[in-house]
């Protein structure tokens, strides 16, 4: 970030909440760059930007639409990187319609299934087919959707059955990925950017100016967002926005470029990468699926088509590696690797299907670590009440937090729905060990592992959970031993067996080089090895996660690396390890041009050595190093070997850089703009109000406001956002039992503008009470300038800001109403996270009521909005225009009877 | 004793026989996010008490509200409209016409920082609205006043030109609260509440505050100093709006900030307590405001008490010789 000319932060504040990365901000600033802050509020970001630029939360997708309209009409996108590195000149199947020919939806939804068959999205295939999938058929949205296939690309595209495109190198051809762009975004206007986001024309002109003319041969301009952009029904398309913007603007693989996902915590981009997700196993490989993936032959040929171009083709051998790391000996040929000692998902086992599942009975116990959901996960109520139908819950954390106390003192006691005496669970708190107490890695934001030492030994019983799972895999594997039930083999065939200190916890680099992986057979067998490239899928490899494969290169362990910056080149390749391969920069090779010469002088990182034959620079070339320029090796050859000497992005089928989404995407293959599930406004783009693909739970627990133009919208007429403040930990597990920190926020409060405070009578630093249709809080009011109204198609709609600190209970030092109460449960499709940035709410003075009152409360609220289950849940808001029969059911739109 | 007001090197004043250059701080507000780590940094390093009754201050995002004897660096929050951002503009803009010196030179052309030559240097629009963030801290002046009226000598000049208590020494007598013309320095109350400094402490009943009734400040981190270390504060600032350093070097970094903001169109900003001429004989803690220091809640003139102390010696001695004459005359009137 240091290297940008411009920096466009959208949905994050970062000086807030990564204070300490906001160093590059700093210094890109201190060299001259321009920073552009635009948010709902007016934050400490955008006191030390160069303009804030206040936005309605969620109307994104508006906004960078609007600015890739301007950047293709005007002419402004850089061509010859948008003509060699994306798919721009590909064609896509003659069977696809666009969101503007179907009001709002593209070919291919199922209103029954609530998804997409996304068949008709493909590449058209020479002849006259389509490329689909590899393997057997396509995949229906609804399916990939249970197992939130999304996820599976943070290290690759989708897999595609081969990369023979056609092409249009002249972009003309209506079918061409360009001309569908270009059409799709062409009443995203400034007009339109200033009725749905409330961004005046001299705001919007401002930022398209700072973005193009910090764009192109010699400048860079990189966004950075964080989950003010992921947290939405449509998240992953905000990202996918800004993806193709900055494509067009040739803004990707070249230093000060690029679109930089903050990750809210210390380690969170580790654990993705080496999952704590449900849907993924380390390196982004997918979890198998019962049906899709049943053997290993169907996995591998599904994950990754060896007729595809570039190194997602090598899947089988990271796959592999990754078995003979977990299973040793007991992975043959014979066994498959112990494929079958893999469950298998058979839905979607999300953290809120899962929570949904505890209030059915279905789960027994439930383990809580380095979280907690009864403040910090959306719908607390429902989170806590799930709780309570557990047989066992452990809760391994520093302090007593709310969701191990929920029992004894959280909301549901106070308001009489839960009784201490009638509550079954066993709640076990484990104390933990914090990270000063332990050694391990950190993944940052840039892929980066960074070694941390243990400072000091963990006081009383607390562990570090390494030290914990260890321990329980051992009680586990005791208890199994001897067992000759099939379906034990799995624990008991693990390798599990790590050096431990004289506390008993394992060496943390002992976990690291096995993560990084070694060779099994030959002449270097039990070396590490050192490249991923080294991987095969023969068995005579191991590596636990193929992405990390490197870190501990000669036994060496890199992540520990600390040459400070200062002592080495640009890239710093001495500071810490970046996977993949410690690079820096992904898909660098698009630094230089299709001759393989740098872009300019001023953006120089990775070129083409004519005199060597190969790529050299400043960082590690994210290529194939021999690869030249010109090569045009033929496609069908498939793999690394098949990537031209101008497709730069080696992890997608078919190397370039994805405009146009023809796999990969259920809910659409353009970023298209829908209202959240509660808004005051109506969509003014088409007549599909929200995300037809969104995933809703009609449920009486989770009840949603009624949206623009329907009956009860007016008595839940503003809109909320929660976020996080500089001086409290997310959930505040790890700031609010720290006085120092504690005294810095003690209060939960809720930030309205003077405007809004006049209209409802909000007394500043007085209380207010703030209601939504799942629950009510009480706040301290903090009016402020720095929260205004704005003013969206003649009507004004106030934001309501709401950081989400404070939780109910007695143990923390300080404590408060929990803002997360106030959210339902609506996901995002593609990767299942959850809308907590914008939704409905109404907002009164006082102090809200006590005991059963409360629940009184939400419930005539509800009575007076006429809410049904079905309130907000239709996936097509009007089935007349987008010509498809109304299905059974009744419409909240029109209905109006009580819930 | 050395000098009681102007321009002087404070160490050398205190008789202290060695090379040590005088150490600082300058903190540029201009670049402060409002963290607030220096504020948890110091009191995590100095194992300083809570204070505060965890409620709201009502004052923006600040909740600390003041430096005092537990918050020895401290983080004001300001919210400004148009109408008050142009008068800062105005002000600035007419301090560098004036020539004063505690601007340092007028604008002149930024120093070559990397790729600035292609940076817009047209003067920013003028916002509709601005946070001013400031982290505030003991300003170790050339003429401490604090230290100048301590009747017990626990205040003493180090060897680094800064302040501090010995808190053996202090009998509590307050008598430097008064002598501080920026109230930075203050008496612990027992209203505080000490902080657990290791995790086996946690559980503990109200630990023992430390150092109650005692006057407690900045100590520039002393004790990190002596080690060769960066004081905490500075150490823990993520965008270096904490700068640490010898005295002459972050003057002269201030001077050529103010410069380059100057160069960029923001007139407002300012330098505060880097001119040696004022009434503390200039500050060991110098700042770049980016408005008037009243509304930073700074004093705009501070002035040491002792600095008139030469004239109020002159007219207390003339007052005795005018009685001395007096009574002189009245006697030699009585004899006539």
């Amino acid at each position: 970030m240091a290297n940008a000319d411009c920096i466009i932060i959208q949905g994050s504040n970062m000086a807030e909440c990564h204070p300490v990365g906001y160093q590059w901000v700093a210094e890109a600033k201190a060299r001259g760059a321009k920073v552009i802050h635009v948010d709902p509020r007016f934050t400490r970001t955008s006191a030390v930007s160069d303009r804030h630029i206040p936005i309605r939360a969620g109307s994104d997708v508006v906004l960078l639409g609007a600015l890739i309209n301007y950047v293709l009409t005007n002419d402004l996108w850089f061509k010859e990187y948008v003509t060699a590195y994306t798919n721009a000149a590909t064609l896509v199947h003659e069977d696809y319609r666009d969101a503007e020919d179907l009001g709002g939806l593209f070919s291919g939804f199922d209103p029954e299934k609530r998804a997409y068959d996304t068949s008709s999205w493909a590449y058209a295939e020479k002849g006259d087919g389509a490329i689909d999938e590899p393997g057997p058929g396509s995949e229906h949205g609804a399916d990939a959707t249970a197992r939130a296939a999304g996820h599976a690309f943070g290290s690759g595209g989708p897999p595609l059955e081969h990369a023979e495109v056609q092409r249009d190198d002249t972009l003309q051809d209506p079918r061409t990925v360009f001309q569908i762009v270009k059409r799709h975004y062409a009443r995203y206007t400034a007009e339109m950017v200033r009725d749905m986001c409330g961004i005046d024309a001299a705001d919007f002109e401002y930022m398209v100016r700072a973005i193009t003319e910090n764009s192109g041969r010699d400048r860079t301009t990189c966004f950075a967002y964080a989950v003010g952009w992921t947290q939405h029904s449509l998240g992953a398309q905000f990202i996918r926005a800004a993806a193709i913007l900055q494509l067009l603007l040739g803004n990707i693989g070249r230093p000060g470029g690029g679109i930089m996902a903050l990750r809210g915590h210390a380690s969170i981009q580790g654990s993705t990468d080496i999952p704590t997700l449900f849907n993924l196993l380390p390196g982004y490989l997918p979890m198998p699926s019962a049906g899709r993936h049943d053997s290993l032959e169907d996995y591998l040929s599904v994950i990754g088509s060896k007729k595809q171009k570039g190194f997602w083709a090598d899947a089988d051998a990271y796959t592999v590696s990754l078995l003979k790391a977990w299973w040793g000996d007991a992975a043959t040929a014979d066994n498959d690797w112990a494929y079958d000692y893999l469950p298998r998902l058979t839905g979607a086992h999300g953290t809120y299907e899962t929570v949904m599942g505890m209030l059915e009975d279905e789960v027994e116990g439930y383990f809580i670590l380095g979280q907690n959901p009864a403040v910090g996960s959306a719908h607390g109520r429902m989170q806590r009440l799930a709780m309570s139908h557990l047989k066992w819950l452990v809760v391994r954390d520093l302090n007593l937090i709310e969701s191990a106390t929920w029992w004894k003192d959280g909301p549901e006691i106070e308001s009489g729905e839960l009784r201490t005496e009638d509550i079954e669970t066993e709640v076990f708190f484990l104390p933990a060990a914090t990270h000063v107490e332990k050694a391990g890695s950190f993944t940052q934001t840039q892929r980066l592992l960074q070694w941390r030492h243990q400072a000091v030994a963990p006081p009383g019983e607390c562990q570090s959970e390494l030290q914990f799972f260890f321990e329980l895999g051992q009680r586990i594997r005791e208890k199994l031993a001897g067992s000759e039930d099939e379906r034990d083999r799995p624990l008991l065939d693990l390798t599990w067996d790590y050096p431990t200190d004289e506390h008993g916890d394992p060496d943390a680099e002992a976990v690291l080089a096995e993560i990084n992986g070694r060779h099994l057979d030959g002449p270097d067998a039990g070396k590490p090895l050192s490249a991923y490239t080294e991987l095969r899928a023969d068995g005579s490899t191991a590596a636990g996660c193929w992405i990390y494969t490197g870190v501990y290169a000669d036994g060496f362990n890199h992540a520990a690396n600390r040459k400070p910056g200062q002592e080495q080149g640009p890239a710093a390749p001495e500071w810490g390890w970046a996977w993949p391969a410690n690079r820096r920069i992904l898909y660098n090779r698009a630094s230089a041009d299709p001759a393989g010469k740098p872009w300019s002088e001023r953006k120089k990182y990775i070129w083409w050595d004519e005199e060597q034959g190969k790529w050299v620079g400043d960082d590690v070339p994210d290529f194939p190093v021999d690869r030249a320029p010109g090569s045009k090796p033929d496609p069908s050859v498939g793999g690394p070997a098949a990537l031209s000497g101008d497709d730069p992005f080696i992890m997608q089928a078919d190397g370039k850089g994805w405009l146009f989404a023809p796999k990969g995407l259920v809910d659409g293959p353009l970023p298209t703009h829908y209202e959240a599930q509660e808004s005051p406004v109506a969509n003014a783009l088409y007549p599909q109000q929200q995300s037809p693909a969104r995933l809703v739970f009609p449920r009486s627990d989770n009840l949603s406001a009624p949206s623009a133009g329907t009956s009860g919208a007016d008595i839940y007429p503003y809109v909320f956002t929660t976020y996080r403040l500089t001086e409290h930990h997310t959930a505040g597990g790890m700031s609010r039992w720290l006085p120092y920190l504690s005294e810095l926020q003690p209060e939960m409060f809720c930030e309205v503008s003077p405007e809004l405070a006049a209209e409802r009578g909000l007394e500043p630093y007085g209380w207010a009470t703030i209601i939504s249709p799942r629950s009510a809080i009480e706040a301290k009011v903090l009016v402020t300038d720095r929260m205004r109204p704005l003013a969206i198609g003649g009507h004004t709609v106030h934001q309501i800001g709401l950081p989400y600190h404070w939780g109910v209970g007695n143990s923390a030092v300080v404590s408060g109403d929990a803002a997360n109460d106030l959210l339902g449960v609506t996901l995002d499709p593609n990767v299942q996270i959850q809308e907590s940035k914008v939704a409905s709410c109404d907002i009164r003075p006082g102090r809200r009521p006590r005991g059963r009152e409360l629940l009184d409360l939400v419930a005539e609220y509800q009575v007076r909005a006429g809410i049904t289950i079905e309130t907000g849940n239709r996936a097509v808001t009007d089935p007349a225009a987008e010509g498809i029969e109304p299905g059974p059911g009744k419409d909240g739109r029109t209905a109006g009877g009580p819930g | 004793m050395g000098q009681l007001s102007g321009p002087t090197d404070p160490t050398a004043d205190a008789h202290w026989e060695h090379n040590h250059p005088r150490k600082g701080f300058f903190t540029d507000t201009s670049i402060c996010i409002g963290c607030k780590a220096c504020e948890v940094a110091c009191k995590e390093w100095n194992h300083n008490p809570q204070d505060g009754n965890l409620e709201l201050l009502g004052s923006s995002y600040d909740n600390t509200g003041a430096l005092g004897a537990s918050t020895w660096r401290h983080v004001a929050f300001i919210e400004q409209g148009q109408e008050r951002i142009i008068e800062a503009r105005e002000s600035g803009r007419a301090l560098v016409n004036l020539g004063m010196p505690r601007i340092g030179p007028p604008a002149q052309a930024a120093p070559a920082v990397t790729d600035l030559a292609e940076a817009d240097t047209t003067p920013p629009d003028t916002a509709d609205f601005r946070w001013l963030m400031s982290s505030d801290v003991c300003k170790h002046c050339t003429h401490a006043g604090c230290l100048d009226v301590c009747p017990t000598g626990a205040l003493f000049r180090t060897e680094f030109g800064t302040v501090v208590v010995q808190d053996d020494v202090c009998n509590g007598c307050g008598t430097c609260v008064a002598g501080c013309p920026f109230g930075v320095i203050e008496r612990r109350s027992n209203g505080t509440v000490k902080v657990a400094t290791s995790r086996e402490e946690q559980h503990a009943k109200h630990p023992e505050v430390p150092n109650v009734g005692i006057a407690q400040k900045c100590t520039l981190c002393y004790d990190r100093l002596v080690a060769d270390e960066t004081p905490a504060c500075a150490k823990a600032c993520p965008t270096t709006s904490i700068k640490f350093g010898d005295h002459d070097d972050m003057v002269e970094t201030a001077r050529e900030r103010v410069a380059t903001l100057h160069a960029q169109g923001m007139t407002e900003a300012r330098l505060y307590g880097a001119n040696e001429n004022d009434g503390v004989g200039g500050t060991g803690s110098v700042f770049l405001l980016l408005d008037e220091p009243e509304v930073y809640g700074l004093p705009p003139d501070p002035r040491v008490p002792t600095a008139d102390l030469p004239q109020m010696y002159r007219r207390a001695g003339m007052a005795v010789a005018g009685m001395a004459a007096a009574a002189a005359l009245a006697f030699l009137g009585g004899r006539a």
